[in-house]
């Protein structure tokens, strides 16, 4: 039987999203990142083009989330207190492609720093490193909308990538993002039709789709990671075959969501079977991207150096020239 | 490839004699569509509509057993996405024994190999097979590290051994039990010959899928037909791209030399870079994982990941429904109620603990239903919960008599509190997420 190759040719594409902005463009940055533009399912280089790789962001934080993991206290000590330094290293020493600030202590419940004091954080992150920077926000609307809103003002021209909005929750931040040439995260809880649904509303409220970055919401290995990699499948199948309210580039957090559960945490002697502490968190997070990764993400927000590093390799290997058939 | 009712029916004799019980042959032919019946039960049945049928049945991809006494089976895969309905079979996992390595090496590779499982979400999970890999001088090592498995471990075995003396040496040891040989170069006679005569399976070896092709196909001619295929290809990036073909070739263009599972070695030049590379296959189509080394955080890392990928999409995983303690609670804690869809107790149970408090969490039988859906079935209304709360003891248990509910399920709550007499029932926030407020703000003792 004679073999060929079967190549399927996708109708849709992937919109590309350039995030950052350099000093032509309005910005401080020393260079922008695109992401997306695929129009193959992810690393088919044998029937699409993939014009840009995934890329890498590593997070600093304006409060140190609770039950942050001791293996990743241990590697970046008193850093963590200077989110400016830290972002630096992040960017220097572990190849950070971009710079996540997650302005979790901005919260209510959480420290209740206000927005004021989060946009000077914002600016000194910025000042510290040249690559593009995402804000991350959080679940109380009322005050993530007072924060995002303030720092799209203080960093105007910049095209940081806003993180992010929700379905009952997204007129304020995304005006803010076109007032002030911003990008934009929506995320949705792992469901194709939401993320559909919020994608219309934003393009209905004329917010440019090359701005458009989609979170279908990150679950991690062992707590239903498999949704969420079908979700993503199903998402960028859907966009290739042409539905353009889903063809955007998604993002996901690995980073975060595995320092969160129980195997970033408990000791090996409480759990014989689950191997050494230090390798177990960073190991989780690994697995954790690179499922994702497989499943279509474009953007990936990262904590441990070791992950980011192999993480990172592994997209040259499976993007680079050597790859394509 | 499935046929439809129409297609069986073109094939069948069009007598409606009634003889296969059934009184037309349009309704038997429905009947084997939905696989309710089998073309036997037609005694004047051509033998062309055997054949068709009978290909028909052959899943796209061949179902191979690994022997062993603990035997795995893998392939019969039927989809490219685990969307569309399910991966049927996980993959095994397994590590490399190489002979050059000491014996004393080995054997603790073995032992501790056999004696890892862990539980998850109800699951032993565990290792399942060794790579055997001649790679010494003395084919006495050989032999003798396949006696040193087999005296501790009844998991599968495949070989792979350059010396085709000490290969037969080795298949002779373990007769009967359906090994697997991993060929390190291109299939000629004497290989057919070995399989044929120790009724074992061949993994072929080719660095292109043009070579793979023309080497199954010689296998299938030959009569070989327990084959597995071994892409060895460059780099990830390409080995994901063959896997993809392979796949698609089997499933979407029944292209019969691909039809067979996918054979992947790991090894990186550290944890790290075999845990990524293990990860981006195992979700793309490896039916064979075999690591370099025995790492207890790398085993749990991908049995989990096997877990996550190969659960059926359309069945929702449960966590048994009992009552879960979150951090250290007392009789006097606060008592949460959800449904046993594995998700929401994941993510409810992971919102509680980060609010910082501890606290008794019941989880109903709501056969694994999300809570909106649960409530909508009927599965998680008031009656249903206060029958749970008896059954699983709560009021011996628990001293709280007040209980939060999850906020999509807030009409439940007059109901509930009626048929729980002395309870006091608050309404918590729809999302999770948002537990750590909540909890903050509420009495909830």
């Amino acid at each position: 039987m004679d073999f060929d190759i079967p190549r399927e040719e996708s109708p849709g594409k992937v919109t590309e999203v350039r995030i950052g902005a350099t000093s032509e463009e309005g910005g401080t940055r020393s260079h922008t990142v695109a992401i997306g533009g695929s129009s193959s399912l992810p690393f088919h280089f044998f029937e699409g083009e993939h014009p840009n790789r995934p890329v890498v962001a590593m997070e600093v934080f304006d409060r140190i989330p609770a039950k942050y993991p001791d293996s990743l206290r241990e590697i970046f000590g008193d850093l963590l207190e200077r989110p400016a330094d830290m972002a630096k290293r992040c960017v220097e020493r572990y190849g950070a492609e971009l710079i996540s600030i997650r302005l979790e202590g901005t919260h209510p419940e959480k420290g209740d720093r206000t927005a004021e004091e989060a946009a000077e954080l914002v600016r000194a992150v910025i000042a510290a490193v040249g690559v593009p920077v995402i804000i991350t926000g959080h679940s109380h609307f009322e005050k993530t909308n007072e924060v995002l809103k303030k720092v799209c003002e203080a960093t105007a021209g910049e095209n940081c990538l806003i993180n992010y909005v929700e379905t009952d929750n997204y007129k304020t931040i995304a005006a803010a993002c076109i007032a002030y040439k911003h990008t934009l995260v929506a995320q949705t809880p792992i469901d194709v039709n939401l993320a559909k649904q919020l994608n219309i509303l934003l393009t209905d409220m004329e917010f440019p789709r090359e701005r458009i970055v989609m979170d279908p919401l990150t679950s991690t290995l062992g707590y239903g990671l498999e949704y969420t990699y079908s979700i993503m499948e199903r998402i960028r199948i859907e966009g290739l075959a042409g539905d353009r309210m889903l063809g955007f580039p998604m993002l996901v957090n690995p980073g975060y969501e595995s320092a969160r559960v129980k195997e970033a945490r408990a000791p090996e002697a409480e759990n014989p079977h689950w191997g050494d502490i230090n390798l177990r968190g960073a190991y989780w997070e690994t697995t954790t991207a690179m499922a994702l990764l497989v499943a279509g993400a474009d953007l990936l927000v990262m904590n441990h150096p070791e992950a980011v590093r192999v993480v990172r390799s592994n997209i040259a290997e499976m993007s680079g020239a050597r790859g394509r058939l | 490839m499935a046929l439809s009712g129409l297609e069986i029916f073109k094939l069948l004799p069009k007598t409606n004699c009634g003889d296969c019980g059934v009184p037309t042959c349009m309704a038997f032919a429905m009947k084997l569509a939905q696989k309710k019946a089998e073309l036997s039960e037609c005694p004047h049945a051509s033998d062309e509509a055997k054949e068709v049928l009978g290909a028909a049945g052959e899943p796209p991809i061949r179902s191979v057993r690994l022997g062993g006494r603990q035997s795995i089976e893998i392939g019969a895969e039927t989809v490219m996405f685990r969307h569309e309905k399910t991966f049927y079979h996980q993959p095994g996992i397994g590590i490399e024994l190489k002979t050059s390595e000491s014996e004393q090496h080995l054997l603790s590779k073995i032992k501790e190999t056999e004696a890892y499982s862990v539980v998850r979400l109800g699951e032993d999970l565990k290792a399942d097979l060794f790579l055997i890999t001649h790679d010494a001088a003395d084919p006495e090592a050989f032999v003798r590290a396949i006696g040193l498995v087999r005296a501790n471990s009844g998991k599968s075995l495949i070989l792979a051994c350059p010396d085709d003396e000490a290969l037969r040496r080795g298949l002779d040891l373990l007769k009967g039990e359906h090994p697997a040989v991993l060929l390190g170069e291109p299939l000629a006679a004497k290989h057919i010959e070995i399989a044929k005569s120790y009724s074992a399976t061949l993994i072929l070896t080719a660095a292109s899928l043009e070579a793979m092709a023309a080497q199954a196909s010689r296998a299938k001619d030959a009569g070989v037909g327990d084959v597995i295929l071994n892409i060895d290809s460059a780099d990830l990036g390409r080995q994901i791209q063959h896997n993809v073909i392979v796949r698609r070739s089997a499933i979407k263009s029944n292209y019969k030399p691909f039809g067979f599972p996918l054979f992947i070695k790991v090894a990186g030049r550290n944890g790290f870079d075999t845990l990524a590379a293990a990860t981006a296959l195992l979700c793309k189509y490896a039916s064979i994982l075999v690591l370099p080394d025995f790492d207890k955080a790398m085993f749990y890392t991908l049995f989990t990941l096997r877990q996550n990928i190969y659960t059926d999409p359309q069945k929702p995983i449960q966590v048994d429904p009992k009552i879960y303690a979150i951090g250290e609670p007392a009789p006097e804690s606060p008592v949460f109620v959800t449904t046993n869809f594995s998700l929401t107790y994941f993510i409810v149970s992971g919102e509680i603990e980060n609010s910082g408090i501890s606290a008794h969490l019941v989880v109903c039988d709501c056969e694994g239903q999300s809570v909106m859906t649960a409530w909508a079935a009927g599965k998680f209304v008031g009656e249903t919960v206060a029958k749970f709360f008896k059954s699983a003891k709560v009021e011996d248990e628990i001293r709280t008599r007040k209980v939060v509910i999850p906020g999509y399920a807030s009409v439940i709550q007059g109901d509930l509190e009626e048929k729980m007499p002395g309870w006091e029932v608050i309404v918590g926030p729809q999302e999770a997420s948002d537990i750590p407020t909540f909890v903050k703000n509420v009495k909830l003792t």
